[in-house]
C-alpha cells in the first residue's frame, strides 16, 4: 500500500456504542451548544452566566413563571408528539403550523355558534373531535399527493400552511369578525374554554396522556412496526407487501390529527379566540424537539421543557437584560446544529493513521492465526 | 394609450421588483441543488442575508458620513453574500462532512437564520435608538434603475426594460451565467455529475467533497443577497420581518417550479413576484383580498402536484438530490 497517499483520518462505520458513551456525546453536544451560545450573549456585552441565570430564574423561578413555561411546553410537546411518526416514516411533513391552525379554526366554528346551545364537556369534545378531524384532513392532502404520484411533501405541507393561514386572516376581517372593523375574532363564552387544573389549562393533561399513547403505537403495535420498516427502506417495505401508499395516509392523517388537537387546546386553553398566529412558529420548533429527541415520546417531554425554558426565559432576558428575545431561537438552532452534528462521532469511527496501521498489523495476525 | 396596457405595463414592472429577491434565492438554491444537497435553509438564510446586509450599508454610512451609492451597494451585496456563505458552510459542514440528515439540518439553519436576522435587525434598532434609516440619495441607488432616463421613457418598451432596479439586471446576468456554468463547462459538468450520482463522478476522480462544499456555500452566498435586495427594494430599507417572511420557502418552491434551470428562474421569479402583488393591482369582486393573497401558494401546490403528474425524465431533480454520499456504504 502507498503510505503516503492514505489519508491523516479515515472514517469507518461504526457497529454499536455503549449507551453511557452515547449519552456522554449527547450531553457534552448540549453543553457545547450552551458554551457557544454564552459566546454570543459575550460578543453583544452580556455576561453568559448572568444571561442563563435570568433565562432559568425568569421561566422557572416563580410560580406563575413557571405556569407560563408549562403554557409553552404544552403545545410544543403535543406537536412533536405529532411529527414523530411522520419522520420516523422518512415523510418530511413541515406543515403541523398549518394542522394546528386548520383544528383551532374547526374547534373555533363550535366554539363560537355552538356555545349557547351546549354545556361545556360535550361542547369541548366536540370542538377536540372537529379540531382532530381537520387537522387530520389538512394533513392527508398532501399524503395522498405524494402516495399517488409522489409529490414533493416538504413543499407540498409547508404551502398548506400559509394558505390556511391566509383563510384565519379572512375569517378575521369577514366572517367571523367580532366588532366590526376590528379585524378580531371574538373571545370564546366560558364553556367553550378548557378549564384549568393546577393553574394551568388542562391541555397539559391530555398531551402527557398522549405521550404514553404515542410511546405506545410506535413501539408496540403493528402500525408503529410499519412506519419504522418504510422509514428505513420502502422497498423492503412493498416486498414485504405493505401498502406505503395507505401507511402513509393513514400516519398522516393520525399526525394531522393530533397536531389539530393541539390546534384546539391551544385556541380553547391558552388564547380563548382564535387569531392567525394561533400556531405562532410551534410547527416548525416542534420538529426540533422531535427530532432532537430521536422520536422518542418520553424525551420529549424533557427536550420540549428545555426549550420552553430556554423561550420564557429569553422573555425575561429581554425584559431584564435588553437583549432581543430572538436569542432563544438562535441558541435553539446552535442546540439543533451541536446534537444533529453529535450523531456523527456515535454512527461513524474516525481512524487515524498510524493507528489504524496498528489495528490492521492486529488484525492480520489474528487472521494468520486463523487460517493456521 | 388605453387604459389597460398602462395597467399591465405597472403591474410588469411591479412583478419585476417583487420577482428580483426570488430570482436570487432561487439561483442560489439551483446551484445548490445541482450538487445534490437540499437545503431548506433559504427561509433562513435570506433572513440573514436581509438583516447584514442593511447593517453593512447603515454601519457604511454612518462610519463615512458621505456615502458613495455605488460603493454601498457593492458593500451590501458582499455583506450579504458573506452572511449567506458562513450560513450554509454550517449547513455544509454538518451534512456533507458530518452527514446528518439534510432536511432536518436545512430546518435547523431556517430557525437559526431567521432568529440571527431577527436579533441582528433588532440589535441594530435598540443600539441606533429606535430606527435605522438610510439616506434618500442612497437609497436611490438601491432602488432605482440604473438607466439614464431617456431610455426609461421610451413608451411600454422603456419601463419594462429600462426602469427597474439594478439587482434585477445582475439577477439576469447571473442567470445567465449560471446557464452557461452548467451547460458548457466542465466544471459545470463535474457539478452536474456530483448531483446527479456521486458515487459515479468519485469513481471518475472527481471530488465530490469540494464540488459540493463550494457550490453549496456559493448558492448559499447568492441566495443571501435576495434577502437584501428585498429589505433594500422592497420594504423600503428597513428591517422588515414580516414581509421576508416566507420568501425564503417560495424560493425553494421556485426551484421546482423551474425544473432546475436557472434561465426558466427569470421569468419565474417574475410570475412570482406578479402573484404576490396581484391584490393590490387587479380587483377582482367578490374575492376578499386575503383570500387572495394566499394566491401565490396554491398556484404552488398545483405547479408540485403537475409537475409529479407529468412525471417526465429530463423535469426530474438531481438524482442524488438530498442524499449524503460515503464512499464505504454501498
Amino acid at each position: 500500500m502507498n503510505k503516503k497517499h492514505e489519508p491523516l483520518i479515515r472514517l469507518a462505520k461504526r457497529e454499536m456504542m455503549p449507551k453511557g458513551q452515547v449519552w456522554a456525546i449527547r450531553i457534552g453536544s448540549i453543553l457545547l451548544a450552551l458554551l457557544l451560545g454564552g459566546f454570543i450573549l459575550m460578543a453583544i456585552g452580556v455576561n453568559p452566566i448572568e444571561a442563563y441565570g435570568t433565562i432559568i430564574s425568569g421561566s422557572l423561578g416563580k410560580k406563575t413563571a413557571l405556569r407560563q413555561t408549562a403554557k409553552i411546553a404544552v403545545p410544543l410537546l403535543g406537536c412533536a408528539l405529532a411529527i414523530a411518526p411522520c419522520f420516523k416514516m422518512r415523510f418530511w411533513n413541515i406543515g403541523a403550523e398549518g394542522q394546528i391552525t386548520a383544528g383551532a379554526i374547526a374547534a373555533s366554528y363550535f366554539a363560537l355558534y355552538w356555545a349557547d346551545k351546549l354545556p361545556a364537556l360535550p361542547l369541548l369534545v366536540i370542538m377536540g373531535a372537529a379540531g382532530a378531524i381537520a387537522g387530520g384532513i389538512w394533513a392527508l392532502i398532501p399524503a395522498f399527493f405524494k402516495a399517488k404520484w409522489n409529490t414533493n411533501e416538504t413543499l407540498f405541507t409547508l404551502m398548506m400552511n400559509y394558505i390556511v393561514i391566509g383563510i384565519v386572516r379572512w375569517l378575521e376581517g369577514g366572517p367571523w369578525e367580532g366588532r366590526k372593523g376590528s379585524q378580531v375574532i371574538p373571545q370564546f363564552a366560558e364553556n367553550a374554554c378548557l378549564p384549568r387544573v393546577l393553574g394551568v389549562h388542562c391541555g397539559w393533561i391530555i398531551v402527557l396522556i398522549l405521550v404514553v399513547l404515542m410511546h405506545i403505537y410506535m413501539r408496540h403495535t403493528k402500525h408503529g412496526y410499519e412506519i419504522a420498516v418504510i422509514g428505513d427502506s420502502i422497498n423492503t417495505a412493498r416486498y414485504a407487501g405493505m401498502n406505503v401508499g395507505r401507511i402513509m395516509m393513514r400516519t398522516m392523517f393520525i399526525s394531522g390529527a393530533i397536531s389539530g388537537l393541539v390546534g384546539f387546546i391551544v385556541a380553547s386553553g391558552a388564547n380563548g379566540t382564535l387569531y392567525h398566529g394561533v400556531a405562532d412558529g410551534v410547527g416548525f420548533t416542534s420538529i426540533t424537539v422531535a427530532w432532537l429527541a430521536q422520536l422518542n415520546a418520553f424525551a420529549m417531554v424533557a427536550i420540549s421543557g428545555l426549550l420552553a425554558v430556554l423561550t420564557k426565559g429569553a422573555e425575561t432576558l429581554q425584559t431584564r437584560l435588553a437583549v432581543p428575545a430572538s436569542i432563544s431561537e438562535i441558541i435553539t438552532g446552535i442546540l439543533l446544529f451541536c446534537m444533529l452534528g453529535c450523531e456523527f462521532f456515535i454512527n461513524f469511527r474516525l481512524i487515524l493513521r498510524a493507528k489504524k496501521q496498528q489495528k490492521e498489523a492486529a488484525a492480520e495476525g489474528k487472521e494468520a492465526n486463523e487460517n493456521a | 394609450m388605453p387604459e389597460f396596457v398602462n395597467l399591465t405595463i405597472a403591474l410588469i414592472v411591479a412583478a419585476i421588483t417583487y420577482g428580483t429577491p426570488f430570482l436570487f434565492g432561487t439561483l442560489g438554491e439551483i446551484l445548490t441543488e445541482k450538487s445534490g444537497n437540499l437545503n431548506l435553509g433559504v427561509e433562513g438564510i435570506m433572513f440573514m442575508g436581509g438583516a447584514v446586509g442593511l447593517g453593512g450599508v447603515f454601519y457604511y454610512e454612518k462610519l463615512t458620513g458621505n456615502a458613495n451609492g455605488i460603493v454601498a451597494v457593492i458593500v451590501g451585496i458582499l455583506c450579504a453574500f458573506i452572511a449567506g456563505c458562513i450560513a450554509s458552510l454550517i449547513f455544509s459542514f454538518i451534512t456533507i462532512t458530518l452527514r446528518a440528515n439534510q432536511n432536518v439540518t436545512g430546518l435547523a439553519l431556517s430557525i437559526f437564520g431567521t432568529g440571527v436576522g431577527q436579533f441582528i435587525g433588532e440589535y441594530m434598532r435598540v443600539s441606533e435608538g429606535g430606527y435605522i434609516a438610510i439616506s434618500n440619495s442612497l437609497k436611490g441607488f438601491f432602488q432605482n434603475s440604473p438607466f439614464p432616463a431617456f431610455l426609461q421613457e421610451i413608451p411600454v418598451v422603456g419601463p419594462i426594460l429600462f426602469s427597474s432596479s439594478v439587482f434585477f439586471y445582475m439577477g439576469v446576468v447571473l442567470a445567465i451565467a449560471m446557464h452557461l456554468f452548467l451547460k458548457r463547462s466542465r466544471k459545470g459538468l463535474y457539478l452536474r455529475s456530483v448531483g446527479e450520482s456521486p458515487a459515479t463522478a468519485d469513481a471518475a476522480g472527481i471530488n465530490v467533497t469540494r464540488y459540493r462544499y463550494l457550490a453549496t456555500v456559493i448558492g448559499g452566498g447568492i441566495s443571501a443577497i435576495g434577502g437584501m435586495v428585498y429589505i433594500m427594494t422592497i420594504a423600503g430599507c428597513v428591517w422588515n420581518h414580516e414581509g421576508l417572511s416566507g420568501v425564503g420557502w417560495l424560493a425553494v418552491a421556485l426551484v421546482i417550479f423551474c425544473l432546475w434551470r436557472p434561465l426558466s428562474s427569470i421569468w419565474g421569479s417574475i410570475l412570482f413576484g406578479a402573484l404576490m402583488i396581484l391584490y393590490l393591482r387587479l380587483n377582482i369582486p367578490f374575492i376578499p383580498m386575503q383570500i387572495y393573497k394566499i394566491l401565490p401558494y396554491v398556484v404552488t401546490v398545483i405547479v408540485l402536484i403537475v409537475s409529479s403528474m407529468r412525471n417526465q425524465k429530463e423535469n426530474q431533480p438531481p438524482e442524488g438530490l438530498g442524499l449524503n454520499y460515503f464512499r464505504e456504504e454501498r
